[in-house]
Order: C-alpha cells, then structure tokens, then sequence
C-alpha cells in the first residue's frame, strides 16, 4: 500500500467515524425539537441527553482531525477547498459553532426553550446538509479554475439535481443512524415507551433512506460517468450495503437484538461509503486533484503514519473506555446513580 | 489602510484568534487548579476544596464549549482564509497540527469521563486521576500549536525548491528556535490567568460580603498558584527575550525603540517617539536592562532597527503592546506578596476591600496581557506570514466575500460571548456555594 493510499484510508476511517457520532447527535437534537412540538419529549430526553453530554465533544474532534488530516497529506486540497469553499465553508462554521456551543448552554437553564430546540434542532439536519455539499462537490463539475483563481460556481450547484440528491440522503440517513442507535440505547436503559417511540422513527426513515441512496447513485451516472464506471466495478460493496439494510429493517421489526441492529446499520453505511470512496479514487477533486498530489517529503510522510499509529494507540483504549463507562454500563445508560 | 483580501483576512483570523484565546487559555489553566482543589480536598478532607473543584468544572464545560467551537473556527479558517499559505507550508506544519488534534481528541475523552463520573466511584482518587490526562492532552496541544506559530516565527528543517516546500525534516521544523520560548511562555500564562480568574471571583465574593469561609480558602489557593506561574511566565518571559535578541532582533529592536546598534542598552517604557529624529521622549529609561534581557550581560550588543532594512521594519507601535504585557506581569507577580502581608498582618479582618478590588482588576488584566502579548508577537512579525520566506500579502485567499464573513463572524463571536457570560453569571448567582456546603462552620 502506497503511503497516499494509507493516508487517504485513515482519513476515510475518520470521517466514518464522524458521520456515524455525528449522525446520532444531529438526529437526537432533530428528534427532541419534534417530540418537544407533540409533546412527548418527557419520554426521550432523559436518554439523550444521558448518551450525548459525554460525548459532544468527542464528536467535533472527529471533523477537525479529519480537516487537518487532509490539509497535511494532500496540501493541495486546502488551496481548491480552502479558496472555493469559503462562503459555504463559514456559514458551516457558524451553524456547528451554534450548535456546540448551545449544548453546553443547554446544561443550565436554556434546554426549556421552545427557540433553543428549534435551533438545535434544525442546525442539526442544516450542518450534515451543508457538509454534504464537500462530497458533492467533489465529484467535479462545479469548480472552476482561471489561471490563479478557483472558483466555486454556486447556481450550477444549487440547480444540480445531483447536489439536491446528496442533501437528501445526508438528512435521512442522519435521522435513521440516530433513530437506530437510540432506539438500542433507549431499549438498554429499558425504557420501553422511549423504545417504542424511536423504533417507530427507525422504521420511518429506512426506507427514505434506502430511496435516497439509489437516487444519489443513479445521478452520478449523468453527473459524473467516469465515477459511475468505477461504483459498478466494485458493485457488490454497495450490494452488501444494501444486504445489511435489509437485516437491520427485520430486527427492527421483530423488535429485539437492536444492538445487532445498530450494527448492522452501521455495515450498511459502511460498505456504501468505503464503496463510494474507493471509486472515487484516485481523486479527491474531479479532476483537479489526485492522491498523487499528497506530501512530497518521505519523511513526512512516515512522520505522519508514525503519529497516526501513536496517536491510535492512545486514542482506542481511551474511547473503548469512554465507551464502557457511558455506553454500555446499564446502570449509567438506565439513570440510576452508581459506585463502584 | 486598505481593506483589500488580505487585510480583511489578517482582521477575521485576529478577530477569531482573539476571541479563542480568551477561551483557550482557560481551557489550558482551568483543569490545573480544579485538579489541585480536588486533590487538596480529598487529601485534607475538606469538603470545601472539593465543592470548588465541581463548582469550577461546572463553569469550565460552558467556557470549553466555546473554546472547542472557536477552535473549530480557526483550525478551518487556515485553509478558508489562507490557502496559498497552506499549500505550500501545509506540509511542514501537518505533523504537529496533526499531533495537536490527537491531543486535544484525548482531553475530549477523558474530559468527557472526568466531569460525568463524580461519585462513581468508591476511591475518590480514581476520579480524581481522571484530571491529569485532560491536563495533560490541554497542555500538549497547547504545545503542539505553539510549536506550528513557532515554525512561522523560525522556519526551518526544509528547502525551498521554486516556491515549494521540500525535503522536511519534521522534528527539525518542529523544534526550531522559537519553541521553547513561545510554548513556555504561553502555558505559564494561561496557567497564571486562570488562577486570576478563579482567585478574582472568590475576591468578588467576599467584597460583596459574603463571610464564608469556603471564598477565603479559594482566594488563598488561588493566589498561591496564580503567584507561582506569574512568577514563571516571568522568568519564561526572560527565555523568550533572548530568543529574539539572537534570532528576530527586528521584533525586539521595535518593541523596545532601539535604534542604534550597541551594548549597555537600556530598557525604554512608555514614551513617545518621534519617528524622524528617532528620539524618545517622556519615557522611563533602565540602562543597562534592554542588553542583560537579551544577553545575560550588560555588554551584550543588542542590534537596533538601523542595522535592519526598512521594508523589514514591523510597525513601531508594538512598543505599547510589549510594554503594557511587560507591566500588568510585574502587577500579577506583585498583588499576591501584597495579600500575604496585609493577611499576615491584619489576621482578624482579612485582605483590605483595596486590595480585594486589586484582585478582581487583575483578571481582565491579566487576560489582556495575553492578547497584547498576542498581538505584539504577531504584529512583530509583519511583513512576513513565513518569516523571511512569505509575504503575508501572498498568502490570502483569492475568493470574494471575505467582508461579509468577516461581518458573519463577529456577530456569532458577539453572541457567543453575551451568552456565555449571561449563562455563567446564571449558573452560580442564585446557587452560592454556601448553599451547597451547609455542614461548613461560619467565620466570624
């Protein structure tokens, strides 16, 4: 494996990572602005915000390592990206920093706030909207470049029917990873109302879900062929992806085992991510840059690989900890004060 | 002034610093003094140390959220803002941005795990070593930052090959010059600043009345650590001096007027300049001073501004920056020896309201010094983004609409910081920690 190519897997690994807790979090806030209009927020409240207070902050390390891992791999990427993508970049910027910040605010007081929940809620189906747009754009077609200037054309993006397509699927997938994992967390803490509630969401948002995914395939066809070619090539990740979709629904519906669900759940946006991702090679930008264009000196390159491995050595204990301490110590997940 | 891209984002990337610094530094002291009020309370069995311990993590969650956001804010404007920058120094700085994040994504956990495991646990120093890797990974990645700002201050480890970056040698660029000085220094600070905050809240307290003896251990521990860092940012400040008397003597030479190249240099503060004749006038002169601050040695030649080209020159104003940093540091050391006395002395009464009303001021100070101190770093190192390699004015972005993010910007920043003073004042007003620690006696 080429040192680019190792590059460009870790990072792909971290942005799977962050798309599945940031998935979970920008639904749980959609999800109790909703239930908070029709009046059932007493019911899932307590185990959202049990699951999220923890973790929020984990998740915006997810983005920023990404960022700053492609930056100094592919320093090519910040010159196209940085320069085209300034304005949706800021307004992206602004909505996570309302976001973020407003958990913590949340905490004392402001969580009883009809607006509060409306921002929250709302940003969060706005931020993975707008972060699709970087994939979106990635495909080619809607950056231009004259002589020094890069230039991100705007209306071919916003009356591209494939652009729309990708926002969609970034909404409903986001609601059905979150209405998936809550519902195990929720059956965990053996609540069954707030299980009822989010196993119906689940079963509500899957088949959008899968709707949207087929949609985004098929316009890449028009949109970009050459990309399309390399998907059918690897088509049965994207088979595979689909096959644990269809797993994942049954368990749902038999209602238990939500945990495999969840897995299973998270299979199926990974074989179509690392499917999408692997066919998206060997560019990052179509068809200005490849992975070619990565570092240039070896020894960065093997510098970075080293901190890679370092910093992943001391990052899995200390999440499988984190894990054991929020996500799977029933006494935690159920609200019931421990000691040990 | 002209307000072109460049200008627009030197303006947005110093407003965002600005405004994250204020949160960052907390981010970096904070958890050292929770960490101390917590082991003291478990070691002296006082509840009242412990109770400061969760009532500043309480506070500290609201002012890391800010931090995390607006550190989210800068670490994507670098490429938004600066992407011929960062193409080209990119790879020279990945590692340890790299390493930053890897930091700050280990404060994340642990943080996480510290301020949601009170009373989980029977041992209550398990809980308690839960702060130490959050300390750690906070001042780790402050390290790691500092060394990517100490890179721009000294590159080197690289070759430049026609306007490229080549054949890095990452640990080379890492640890340049400039590190030592500038992590060291910025550390201490934010170390020293938080304790004034955390020591300025318990002096408010007690000035409006309360007699609890809970705000007077507070200002006690507070004051002693906020002693022991401003006297090590001090001495660190000495370490960063000498740097840039051997290695930006154009930064130092503007910083304190000295224009002529010599020994026995003296210390120029306050003042006014006249740039023509390049007299000083009005100022307090320490001979002697400016030479052993840069050398060690009263003979030390320190070189001044002539012996530099004029399109070199950063603008002259820093002295202001440097000497306003410099003075408010002498404050910070100075305020906790006059507490000592006065408490020595007055053993019944306490610290005079005077000196409480000293305390209080010396927070905002304390916070401003660390953006003069900013500031003059940065501004010192104008005309260059790369020292003696990059322009700054070739490193902008090219894209339109710079003015209006810049507008978008500091409204969220304004927001920000009216909601998270108003959440922060909320949060303790009506909830005294009296009211949390009955069993505590009373003092007369």
């Amino acid at each position: 494996m080429t040192l680019e190519l190792l590059g460009i897997t870790v990072l792909w690994i971290f942005l799977y990572g962050y798309i599945i807790v940031a998935s979970i979090d920008f639904g749980a806030g959609f999800f109790s602005f909703y239930c908070r209009i029709k009046k059932e927020d007493h019911i899932v409240n307590g185990i959202i915000e049990r699951y999220l207070s923890p973790v929020w902050e984990v998740t915006n390390v997810f983005l920023i390592f990404f960022v700053v891992g492609l930056v100094g791999f592919f320093p090519n990427t910040a010159y196209y990206y940085g320069t085209a993508l300034l304005v949706p970049g800021s307004i992206a910027l602004v909505l996570l920093s309302l976001r973020g910040s407003f958990y913590a605010f949340a905490h004392y007081g402001a969580r009883d706030s009809l607006l509060y929940q409306f921002i929250y809620g709302v940003t969060g189906l706005f931020i993975p909207a707008s972060l699709a747009t970087v994939l979106t754009i990635s495909e080619g077609g809607y950056i231009e470049q004259k002589g020094e200037n890069v230039n991100l054309m705007l209306d071919k993006l916003l009356t591209s029917p494939y652009s729309w397509a990708v926002v969609f699927l970034a909404i409903v997938s986001v609601l059905f990873i979150s209405a998936s994992f809550l519902t195990y967390y929720a059956d965990k803490a053996r609540d069954v109302q707030a299980t009822k509630l989010l196993r119906s969401y689940a079963i509500m948002w899957s088949l959008p879900t899968i709707f949207a995914s087929f949609m985004v395939f098929l316009s890449i066809r028009t949109h970009n062929p050459y990309h399309f070619e390399n998907m059918l090539n690897n088509s049965w990740m994207f088979l595979a992806s689909f096959g644990c979709f269809l797993i994942a629904l049954a368990v749902l519906f038999k209602q238990r085992n939500y945990g495999v669900g969840f897995v299973f759940v998270m299979l199926q946006f990974a074989f179509a991510f690392f499917g999408y991702g692997k066919s998206h090679l060997p560019y990052l930008l179509y068809p200005y840059i490849t992975i070619e264009n990565s570092v240039t000196s070896p020894q960065m390159g093997v510098a970075l690989v080293i901190a890679f491995i370092a910093g992943l050595l001391l990052l899995v204990p200390s999440l499988i900890l984190l894990m054991r301490l929020f996500l799977f110590d029933t006494k935690y997940v159920q609200g019931v004060p421990t000691k040990k | 002034m002209e307000l072109d891209n460049t200008m627009l984002a030197r303006i947005l990337t110093s407003l965002t610093l600005g405004f994250h610094i204020i949160f960052a530094a907390l981010g970096v002291g904070i958890p050292v003094m929770i960490s101390v009020a917590e082991w003291l309370g478990i070691r002296k069995k006082d509840p009242a140390y412990t109770l400061m311990a969760r009532r500043w993590s309480k506070g500290f969650t609201v002012t890391v959220a800010v931090g995390v956001v607006t550190g989210t804010c800068i670490g994507l404007q670098l490429s938004l803002l600066w992407p011929t920058f960062m193409k080209i120094a990119g790879e020279a700085i990945a590692l340890p941005l790299f390493l930053e994040t890897f930091a700050f994504f280990f404060e994340a956990i642990f943080l996480g795990i510290y301020l949601y495991t009170w009373n989980r646990f029977k041992n209550p120093y398990i809980h308690w070593a839960f702060s130490i890797p959050v300390i750690l990974g906070s001042t780790a990645s402050a390290f790691f930052i500092m060394t990517v700002n100490a890179f721009m201050n000294a590159p080197q480890g690289f070759n430049l090959v026609n306007g490229a970056i080549v054949d890095i040698q990452p640990l080379v660029a890492m640890f340049n010059p400039a590190t030592p000085s500038k992590a060291g220094h910025m550390i201490l600070s934010s170390y020293a600043t938080s304790a004034y905050v955390l020591a300025a809240i318990a002096a408010f307290q007690l000035l409006t009345g309360k007699k609890h003896s809970y705000y007077r251990k507070a200002l006690n521990l507070t004051l002693t650590l906020a002693f022991l860092f401003s006297i090590g940012t001090a001495v660190w400040g000495d370490i960063a001096g000498k740097y840039l008397a051997e290695y930006q003597p154009a930064k130092l030479a503007a910083a304190e007027w000295h224009f002529e190249t010599k020994p026995q240099a003296e210390l120029v503060f306050g003042g006014v300049l006249d740039k023509e004749t390049q007299e000083v006038k009005h100022a307090i002169e320490i001979p002697y001073v400016l030479s052993i601050l840069a050398g060690g040695s009263p003979d030390y030649e320190v070189i001044g501004l002539n012996d530099i080209p004029k399109e070199y020159w950063p603008p002259l104003f820093i002295h202001y920056l440097f000497d306003g940093m410099a003075a408010i540091g002498m404050y910070m050391a100075a305020i906790p020896v006059l507490y000592w006395l006065f408490t020595r002395i007055r053993r019944e009464q306490g610290a005079p309201r005077l000196l409480l009303r000293g305390i209080v001021i010396a927070a905002p100070l304390a916070m401003l010094a660390i953006e003069l101190g900013w500031i003059f770093s940065e501004i010192g190192r104008q005309p260059w983004i790369l020292v003696g390699y990059m322009k700054t004015a070739h490193a902008a972005t090219t894209a339109d609409n710079v003015g209006e993010m810049l507008i978008l910007f500091s409204a969220l920043y304004l927001f920000l910081g009216i909601v998270s003073s108003f959440v922060l004042t909320r949060m303790f007003k009506n909830k005294p920690a009296e009211a949390e620690l009955p069993a505590i006696p009373v003092e007369k």
